[in-house]
């Protein structure tokens, strides 16, 4: 018996709050396709309920016999776009709720796929559903959108870039706290099991569980330990510290799809935070060495964590995929709120960060009367980051109705609060309001 | 079935016997132990072993639990095929 290496696992999980954040069922709505809404709801409810009647009680199984906390368990379906495309309904509501509503019977907490994939252009189903984004989403507690509005093959949809501050602010009209619900994406991956924007891709199988994986309390204890060593004895821990995490993604998820008769699709090796104190990757930052994130060399020791933690996770499990980095949520990151308060990082800050990590601005409030010329203008540098590294790259941006730089915006509970962080004035507008679409990078044309 | 049980808590007259005691009613068989010291807290852990058609899982573990609360200790059983997953390659 390895005692130290047994006292080490448990420790990992009681004190560093090491989790299993998300085992997410991606499910394939192609075969509920009908012209005739009503049906297809029918037949999406009754695929969803059946197809996931364990997911929940096998979750509770595993964290029970293994000891493992599994925070989530989620669901996330073909983008609803293409499934409503063949009805003759004017707007997409009612597929939302029927997600919700099959959400609530099987006690999942959140279902994604109420997206659409528009980098190159719009099919009908895309209009609608992008239209019916605002009222979907508040009418809905459980159910995540997502929207494609760049990638690297297809440049950058500036209609759709335009189109979507419209609805970033349609939505916070009515409530702020459901654009939590809403990320627009360029590069958008088809398997990642994080919320709001898994949704579960066209070249998927018909079923799937993906897994994604926590730990930053874990890499920050690691690096306690190497205090003053050098920078590459920070990436060797990090790297071993994520291996051990990623072992334990595979493992569960090995374990799930054996008990759900479902093939394992992937692990994303996301270091994904929670306001809660001891689970932040600013923290980690500043153990590298930072005063506080947002200091200069703030971007280089993320570069270093996002690489080192791939590397480590790659070894660990079969597939990697998802979104696979370092989060940097501002309002679920206990760090990142803390240096927001005290001016010591700012948007332009988080912007540049996003250029070395998995995803972008997320999580961030700014001010109720930020015009949606400057949430579209936010959304094009963010996927023009994306379109020209190659990378997944989201906003994920709330307008705090109301409410001005230096309040805060609550969105209850687990999810914490936000600080309303100040945006650049100067207006894009005239930009924007072009419309078109920016080409594709001359390095996408590798054939 | 193989499970890991650990035992945390401040040193007490007789937790072995209690725990050993518990885990012969519960008709677990113990393949290994061990003891230290972490943070000063007493810490016992222990290799369990057991056929799944005579006891399951989830009653060793409800019959532990109790025994944590009437004993003020910590006692956590978790499946032993983590522990590999995790630490070897």
């Amino acid at each position: 018996m390895e005692t130290k290496q047994i006292l080490e696992t448990i420790q990992m999980v009681s004190e560093e709050k090491l989790d299993i954040r998300t085992i997410t069922m991606g499910i394939s709505l192609f075969d509920c396709i009908d012209s005739d809404g009503k049906k297809a709801r029918q037949k999406i409810y009754d695929k969803l309920t059946s197809s996931a009647k364990d997911l929940v009680k096998v979750a509770n199984q595993i964290e029970s016999e293994y000891g493992i906390p599994i925070v989530n368990k989620r669901l996330s379906v073909t983008p609803i776009s293409m499934i409503g495309a063949a009805c003759h309904d004017d707007n997409y509501v009612a597929y939302a709720q029927t997600m919700e509503k099959a959400a609530q019977t099987l006690g999942v907490d959140l279902i994604g796929g109420f997206s659409a994939l528009v980098q190159k252009g719009y099919q009908t189903g895309d209009k609608k559903l992008i239209a019916s984004i605002p009222e979907a989403l508040n009418e809905t507690k459980r159910v995540c959108g997502s929207v494609n509005v760049g990638s690297t093959r297809a440049g950058i949809n500036m209609d759709a870039v335009k189109q979507m501050g419209q609805v970033v602010k349609q939505l916070a009209a009515i409530d702020p706290v459901s654009c939590m619900s809403l990320v627009v994406f360029a590069n958008a991956v088809e398997d990642n099991p994080f919320m709001a924007g898994a949704f579960h891709g066209v070249g998927e199988a018909d079923k799937v569980i993906n897994v994604g994986i926590s730990g930053p309390g874990v890499v920050k204890r690691a690096l306690e330990k190497v205090r003053g060593e050098s920078i590459d004895i920070v990436s060797e821990t990090i790297k071993k510290t994520a291996f051990k995490v990623t072992r334990m993604g595979q493992f569960v998820g090995n374990v799930a799809a054996e008990r759900l008769n479902v093939p394992f699709g992937i692990v994303d090796l996301s270091l994904a935070p929670t306001p809660s104190q001891g689970d932040s990757v600013a923290e980690i930052l500043e153990e590298i060495g930072l005063q506080s994130v947002g200091a200069p060399g703030t971007t280089a020791a993320l570069a270093l964590l996002n690489d080192a933690v791939k590397k480590g996770g790659v070894m660990a499990c079969e597939h990697v995929g998802g979104l696979s980095g370092a989060f940097i949520p501002v309002s679920e990151d206990s760090g990142m709120i803390k240096a927001v308060e005290h001016s010591n990082l700012n948007i332009e800050k988080l912007e540049a960060m996003t250029a070395v990590c998995s995803v972008g601005l997320d999580m961030i409030a700014v001010p109720g009367d930020t015009s949606a010329e400057t949430i579209s203008g936010m959304i094009a540098d963010e996927a023009a980051i994306g379109v020209i590294n190659n990378k997944t790259t989201a906003v994920r941006v709330i307008p705090a109705t109301g409410k001005k730089v230096g309040e805060k915006i609550d969105f209850g509970g687990l999810f914490g609060y936000a600080p309303v962080m100040p945006v650049n004035l100067n207006s894009p507008a005239k930009m924007i309001n072009r419309g078109g679409r920016i080409p594709a990078p001359i390095h996408s044309f590798k054939n | 079935m193989k499970a890991v049980i650990t035992v945390i808590g401040h040193d007490q007259i007789g937790i072995v016997a209690k725990v050993s005691q518990k885990l012969a009613t519960l008709k677990v068989n113990i393949t290994d132990i061990s003891q230290t010291l972490m943070h000063g807290d007493f810490t016992m852990m222990l290799m369990g072993e057991w056929r799944e058609s005579e006891v399951d899982f989830e009653t060793i573990k409800r019959g532990l639990t109790e025994l944590g609360s009437e004993t003020g200790l910590d006692i956590h059983i978790q499946r032993q095929e983590l522990f590999d997953a995790i630490q070897k390659l």
